[in-house]
């Protein structure tokens, strides 16, 4: 190849990838900015928002909306804050996730290792709670709670949600143990492991990816579910999703916007952090999901 | 008295049978092979005498003890896995202890078994490391000495080779039959390799469609199958059999071997075995191994019936120890094994010696041996 050809290939080279990387960069600031219009607002005395330019920086910086958000915000009719609601919502997701997560490697050990007949057919079943919209099942939902004396409880909450997972969970479960190795659970057989042994010594201790991947999946879906939260929950066991929204929408005084922002902030906040922790496996463990599944 | 005894043995998947009613029986401290191409059910006999797979019909005795309802961990026996199957999460010395752990051994007796262990396959310095940062030999080793810590009556051992290179393949046979040797263990041991079978077993059992096709000693196995399957699966290079005419001389019997555009070679039986004389003028199937076809300078001297005959060689392969010659009669490739340094040349015509003691003959339609 002659010099001038290279270089403009060269050349072409790097027009192509300024070209990528401008691209790149449009999107992440596509992406980005709504975060960064929260944040800013969030820091600011109310009346600066009031001026309008909701880009700028905030001339006062401040962290009382954050305060006033958390402890001592008009909920409701109490102005008592997000506090309570937050902890209602680590009440509710930290057993679901968990009973849910449990139960859903349970079921993928069972539909992968110990087959019987029509376990696929158990699996299919299993899979179609995945397809069911929320909406059918709150009424007959309603009822079983009411029945079971759990109307309205946290632990109500806990049981719908860990039902509503399960098809999820199994799913991710059962495909993961499809592709770990029979013969293991075999030689553990021979060794004498019981069903719950070979559960707890053999398959869980090499689950650390799909079992990051469910509880991140879990967590998110039911930390942010809102339906289930207002349909299900009573004065002592609301949510946060559905304490943010009593709070932007009190239709009383004036819209305390900065507060607003950083309810929602702080509504997100656990959430952002289970992804900043843990989403290198969450991509790894959907891949292996994916692909041997 | 036999120690496993396997008793008309069924094993069926839905409608599909995998064991057609096998039966077997190896002594105690013996090495019992199954061989056989894949499909042939040898891996899923093993697993039933495991007990990991529950049989059809049947019935599988250790020691006088029926034990086809035992759990696995309860017949006594210890089983070394194709991919070695050791617990990725422990390390090695957790994966040989874990059946006792399970069984409630206390920890000083059990670390004084790894060591043993250990020390008998040379694994000691890798005690404490993970499976993965393992070798595919010392995975191997470590698989067989979790089988060896459990002291069983039975080893089994289901392909454990295969994955092997084939270098660190004929060393570790060495190894297991250096361990047979010293431990006088029963092991019933799963191939498909015959050479395998060959090396290893005192007994082996040829298997096809889940049918036993000849159980026998190897030297039985290999001198005397009993039907064309399995002359033609123990061996390497593979048995000639060459379709061929009884016919009949002045002297006695004779086998006509067709060539092409000549006259066909005619080969003295000598006493005409009484097995043969039906089968006068008809076809049969006349097998030969490499070794008892080679130049008159090597034919074995104290076999009572060797032939010779000119023969057209068409292709030589130099092996290094051995000459392999390749002639064509009946219309079929038929390989000879001369010595490393016979004279012979492609396309020209050489004299080979057929040692007819140690030819057999099948019937080509029942595929079963005659003589």
């Amino acid at each position: 190849m002659s010099r001038p050809s290279a270089d403009v290939a060269t050349r072409n080279g790097v027009f192509a990838r300024a070209f990528i990387y401008a691209v790149l960069i449009l999107f992440v600031v596509y992406y980005l900015l709504p975060l960064y219009v929260m944040l800013v607002n969030s820091l600011k005395p109310l009346d600066e928002i009031r001026k309008g330019n909701m880009l700028a920086l905030p001339h006062v910086w401040t962290i009382a909306p954050w305060l006033e958000a958390w402890s001592t915000a008009q909920i409701g009719v109490q102005p008592i804050g997000l506090k309570p609601y937050f902890l209602n919502s680590i009440m509710m997701v930290v057993p679901a996730v968990a009973i849910s997560t449990l139960l859903g490697a349970l079921n993928g050990y069972v539909l992968t290792k110990w087959r019987f007949r029509g376990d696929n057919v158990v699996f299919g079943m299993m899979l179609l709670a995945c397809f069911i919209p929320f909406q059918i099942v709150l009424i007959p939902a309603a009822r079983i709670l009411g029945l079971l004396g759990l109307a309205g409880s946290v632990p109500g909450l806990i049981l719908i949600h860990t039902v509503y997972g399960l098809g999820f969970t199994t799913l991710f479960f059962r495909n993961y143990y499809e592709a770990f190795p029979t013969e293991l659970i075999r030689a553990a057989q021979i060794d004498g492991a019981s069903f719950f042994q070979i559960f707890r010594r053999i398959l869980l201790p090499s689950s650390g990816p799909i079992i990051v991947v469910t509880v991140i999946w879990q967590f998110t879906n039911i930390w942010n579910d809102f339906l289930f939260g207002s349909s299900f929950s009573s004065f002592d066991s609301i949510p946060i999703t559905v304490a943010l929204n009593n709070l932007v929408n009190s239709s009383t005084g004036v819209k305390a916007y900065n507060v607003h922002f950083a309810g929602a902030i702080l509504a997100a906040l656990p959430t952002l952090i289970v992804y900043i922790v843990s989403g290198r496996y969450f991509v790894r463990g959907l891949m292996a999901g994916a692909v041997k599944g | 008295m036999p120690f496993l005894e396997i008793d008309n043995l069924q094993k069926s998947f839905g409608a599909t049978k995998i064991l057609k009613g096998v039966s077997l029986e190896i002594e105690e401290g013996g090495f019992l092979v199954l061989v056989g191409p894949s499909g042939c059910g040898k891996s899923t006999l093993l697993n039933t005498i495991a007990g990991l797979e529950p049989v059809t019909g049947g019935e599988i005795r250790i020691a006088g003890k029926r034990v086809n309802d035992l759990h696995p961990s309860k017949r006594d026996i210890a089983m070394v896995f194709q991919s070695y199957a050791l617990y990725p999460n422990m390390t090695v010395g957790q994966n040989i202890a874990f059946g006792m752990e399970i069984r409630g051994v206390p920890k000083p007796e059990r670390d004084k078994a790894i060591a043993d262990v250990a020390g008998l396959l040379q694994i000691d310095h890798l005690l404490d490391r993970k499976p993965s940062q393992l070798s595919g030999g010392q995975r191997q080793r470590v698989a067989m000495g979790r089988a060896l810590v459990r002291k069983p009556q039975v080893f089994l051992f289901d392909e454990p080779l295969s994955n092997l290179d084939a270098k660190l393949r004929i060393d570790m046979r060495t190894e297991i039959k250096r361990l047979h040797q010293r431990m006088g263990t029963t092991i019933v041991y799963v191939t498909h390799d015959q050479i395998e079978a060959m090396t290893l077993a005192t007994r082996i059992a040829v298997l096809k469609d889940g049918t036993l096709q000849q159980y026998g000693t190897p030297a039985e196995i290999y001198n005397n199958p009993t039907n064309i399957f399995v002359a033609d699966f123990m061996g390497s290079p593979a048995m000639n059999l060459i379709p061929a005419t009884i016919g009949i001389n002045g002297k006695g019997a004779t086998v006509e071997l067709a060539r092409d555009g000549e006259k066909p070679i005619s080969l003295p039986l000598g006493k005409a075995s009484d097995a043969l004389s039906p089968y006068r003028g008809k076809p049969v199937t006349f097998g030969i191994r490499p070794e008892a076809l080679t130049d008159p300078d090597s034919a074995d001297r104290d076999a009572t019936a060797v032939a010779t005959a000119d023969c057209h060689i068409e292709v030589v392969e130099p092996a290094g120890s051995d000459t392999f010659a390749v002639t064509n009669l009946g219309g079929k490739g038929v390989v000879a094994r001369l010595r490393a340094d016979a004279h012979v040349q492609p396309g020209t015509v050489a004299p080979l010696a057929f040692n007819l003691t140690k030819a057999v003959f099948f019937d080509p339609a029942t595929e079963m041996r005659i003589a």
